[in-house]
């Protein structure tokens, strides 16, 4: 199935018409993909003079080292699916080095016109009724060059479709795997329509926990007025893995979204995580929770955009570090003038577990209305030699309270995580690491 | 053999200031020893000591248990020996529930042996003691969902910190000011509990407690076998219940003037911390 050109390493422009050819998509989406193309080709490198990338250094990255689409060896065993185990799901779906591997949904959620899966092949079949979603570009392909890249070639894609007034009460899942040295262009496009409601989980990972690879990829979440979506999302790419990622929410009036990240792998990564709320009395919560190990550097530009008034909007975000392991947050929030009372709030914590880690915490408010509430705030600190030694006094080895205080200090995360079996299973994916942590 | 925590001629320092100058005490299993003395004398910096405290510094002196010199253990060796303290101020550690947070130290000091990741204690046989035990405090069972100590009250913490040492079932246990904070009847029902407790730890033989206070109901139900007084980081005299009742009643006056020599250095201890 594999034509040869497409092992052709790099991002070249006969992998690209290969990648075409073999699609075999609608017109006017090829379209979309041949103008990214080219815009992917004009845009440079980011380079640090650039304020949002000045803290990440991406030097050592290229693009030629990587052969998407290369067709290496499946594995005969996927890694684990954290956020599935235990979990009764409406659905799940799994592609390995962009290509959909399996697709589920449950009989009742097709009845209701749900539809769940690889949006590859669902947009040939829905292509009339996806088309605008799509032509939205929540992600805009000129951002960036890796914007520009994954609007180009994006494949192995997920869907979630939720008609109008359907509420579906168990989660989905979709699981992104790549192998060692592979190239993940993954997309995750969710629509609810009116008073519709859901929940994904959607995690990445890694064949081999020391994996290397490239992930370049876009999340794209639209919430008509009343829907309510809960939105988790696990990264765990192997620790070689660079990891860019260019993600959107557009929250509708008297809608709600809570999103919550995880990030635990990969070697570098820069998010751009985006909220807006498009309409009056949106909501958005927003959690993160960053583990951060060796040499490790995250770095996450988030936005808050109020756009209508009466909205409120909650961000939280708190690391743990490790060893030399770097974190960077940048947080904005902006209030258009017509989003008077608007009621904004973002917050950074870090714990820094070793003396080498170092985290960067940088809030910013851009504010036109007038009537407004907007607070923000940012800790960073070490594990309280007063609560080890408690802890200590009542039989624990230091290592054994450094991790429970690590817990402790995400538990407050997971805690505005309404549903259990979801907190639970974000709580035991992460607490795996966090049991793992040596001093 | 009773067991016994010796102490001698401890010196201790902090930052380079001296502290505890001299001081000895021992404790067999089965007595109740009261320690007074006023603020700033050295009653809890003795306690931190006691526990392993790494931010104190033994200059000179030994803590024994058993006549094993213990004071180059960690806290940890010391907990799961059968030391415990009820803190002045204990710590919060939020995100932590007091029955996770517990269920991990019982079985680590019920079984010292225990390394981390082996088995805890069936989920239970420790509920049922943990409940057992709250009733006995009069807690609400919400209190195990809560984290430790995170926004606890004063009468709430001293209550948590008399919990975990039934649960603990210490050899010897220090009570730092457990009774301040606590109204007229928790007071009455902690010296009951601590009483009960005592008496009930493992092995049959009874604990060994050291009740710092500035009161005297707490010793209501654990009357003391012996009074001690903390004077400039020493303990200047001994006595039995009826040295309790006096310091309460009539202060330190008498006590200051007995022993000019500590209460010059609890002047020049006023004097460093004024710096
Ligand atoms: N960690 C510390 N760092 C600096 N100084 C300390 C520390 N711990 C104790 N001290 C000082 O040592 C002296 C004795 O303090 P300690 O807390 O032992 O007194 P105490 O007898 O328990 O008093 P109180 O009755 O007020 O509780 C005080 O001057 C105190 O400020
Ligand atoms: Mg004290």
């Amino acid at each position: 199935m594999i034509a040869t050109a497409l092992s052709t390493t790099g991002f070249s422009q006969e992998v690209f018409d290969a990648f075409l050819a073999e699609r075999d998509e609608p017109g006017w989406l090829t379209d979309r993909r041949v103008a990214a193309w080219s815009q992917f080709n004009k845009l440079g490198m980011p380079n640090n003079r650039d304020e949002e990338w000045m803290r990440t250094d991406i030097r050592l990255f290229h693009f030629d080292r990587f052969a998407p689409f290369a067709g290496i060896e499946a594995p005969s065993e996927l890694p684990p699916a954290l956020l599935a185990t235990g979990v009764d799901l409406a659905g799940r779906s799994v592609s390995l080095d962009s290509r959909s591997l399996s697709n589920e949904i449950s009989d009742e959620c097709a009845k209701q016109g749900v539809l769940f899966g690889s949006l590859d092949s669902l947009v040939k079949e829905h292509g009339n009724l996806l088309r605008p979603y799509i032509e939205r570009q929540l992600v805009d392909p000129n951002q960036d060059k890796f914007s520009a890249l994954n609007a180009a070639l994006w494949s192995g894609a997920n869907l979630l479709f939720v008609p109008k007034g359907v509420k579906v009460a168990r989660p989905f899942h979709s699981f992104t795997a790549m192998s060692a040295g592979g190239v993940d262009l993954g997309k995750t496009l969710v629509i609810l329509e009116q008073g519709a409601e859901a929940t994904l989980l959607t995690e990445t990972a890694s064949t081999d926990p020391e994996a290397g690879g490239m992930h370049c990829g876009s999340i794209e979440l639209i919430l008509e007025k009343e829907a309510r979506l809960r939105y988790v999302n696990l990264q765990n790419w192997g620790s070689g893995v660079w990891h860019f990622a260019h993600q959107m929410g557009h929250v509708g009036a008297n809608a709600g979204l809570q999103w919550t990240i995880g990030a635990l792998g990969s070697r570098l990564a820069k998010v751009n995580q985006h909220v807006a709320l498009t309409g009056p009395d949106a909501e958005a919560q927003v959690n993160g929770v960053m583990f951060t190990h060796g040499k490790q550097h995250l770095c996450y530009n988030t936005h808050q955009h109020h756009k209508a008034p009466f909205c409120r909007s909650d961000l939280l975000y708190k690391s743990a570090l490790q060893d030399k392991s770097r974190t960077v947050w940048r947080g904005m929030i902006k209030v258009d003038e017509a989003a008077q009372r608007t009621d904004a709030y973002q917050r950074n914590d870090n714990l820094m577990l070793s003396t080498a880690a170092r985290a960067d915490s940088i809030p910013g408010l851009e504010i036109e209305a007038d009537d407004v509430r907007c607070t923000h705030g940012s800790t960073s600190g070490r594990v309280d030699d007063h609560q080890l030694f408690y802890a200590m006094t009542r039989g624990y080895t230091r290592q054994e309270a450094v991790r429970m205080i690590v817990s402790g200090f995400f538990q407050q995360v997971f805690d505005r995580i309404t549903i259990e079996s979801v907190r639970d299973a974000l709580g035991e994916a992460i607490g795996r690491r966090v049991r793992d942590i040596e001093e | 053999m009773t067991e016994t925590l010796k102490i001698t001629n401890l010196h201790v320092a902090v930052e380079g200031k001296p502290i505890l100058r001299g001081v000895n005490l021992t404790i067999n299993r089965g007595e109740t020893h009261a320690l007074m003395g006023p603020n700033g004398s050295g009653k809890s910096t003795l306690g931190n000591v006691i526990m392993g405290h790494p931010n104190y510094e033994v200059t000179d002196g030994t803590i024994e248990l058993n006549g094993e010199d213990i004071s180059e253990w960690d806290a940890t060796e010391r907990a799961r020996a059968g030391i415990f303290m009820a803190f002045q101020r204990p710590m919060a550690i939020p995100g932590v529930k007091m029955a996770d947070f517990l269920r991990h130290a019982t079985t680590n000091v019920r079984n010292p042996a225990r390394k981390e990741g082996e088995e805890l204690i069936p989920m239970r046989q420790f509920r049922k003691e943990l409940t057992e035990k709250m009733e006995q405090l009069r807690m609400d069972t919400e209190f195990a969902r809560r984290y430790v100590n995170d926004g606890f009250s004063g009468g709430e913490m001293k209550r948590a910190e008399i919990l975990q040492m039934a649960m603990l079932r210490p050899k010897f246990a220090i009570l730092d000011e457990t009774d301040s904070g606590l109204d007229v009847d928790a007071v009455k029902l902690a010296s009951q509990s601590i009483a009960q407790i005592g008496k009930e730890t493992a092995g049959g033989d009874q604990m060994g407690i050291l009740i710092i206070t500035h009161h005297d109901k707490l010793l209501d139900q654990n009357t003391p076998d012996f009074t001690h007084v903390m004077l400039g980081g020493k303990i200047v005299e001994t006595g039995g219940v009826e040295l309790a009742h006096e310091l309460y009643t009539d202060g330190y006056d008498r006590i200051r003037a007995s022993y000019p020599e500590a209460a010059v250095a609890e002047q020049v201890m006023a004097e460093v911390e004024a710096v």
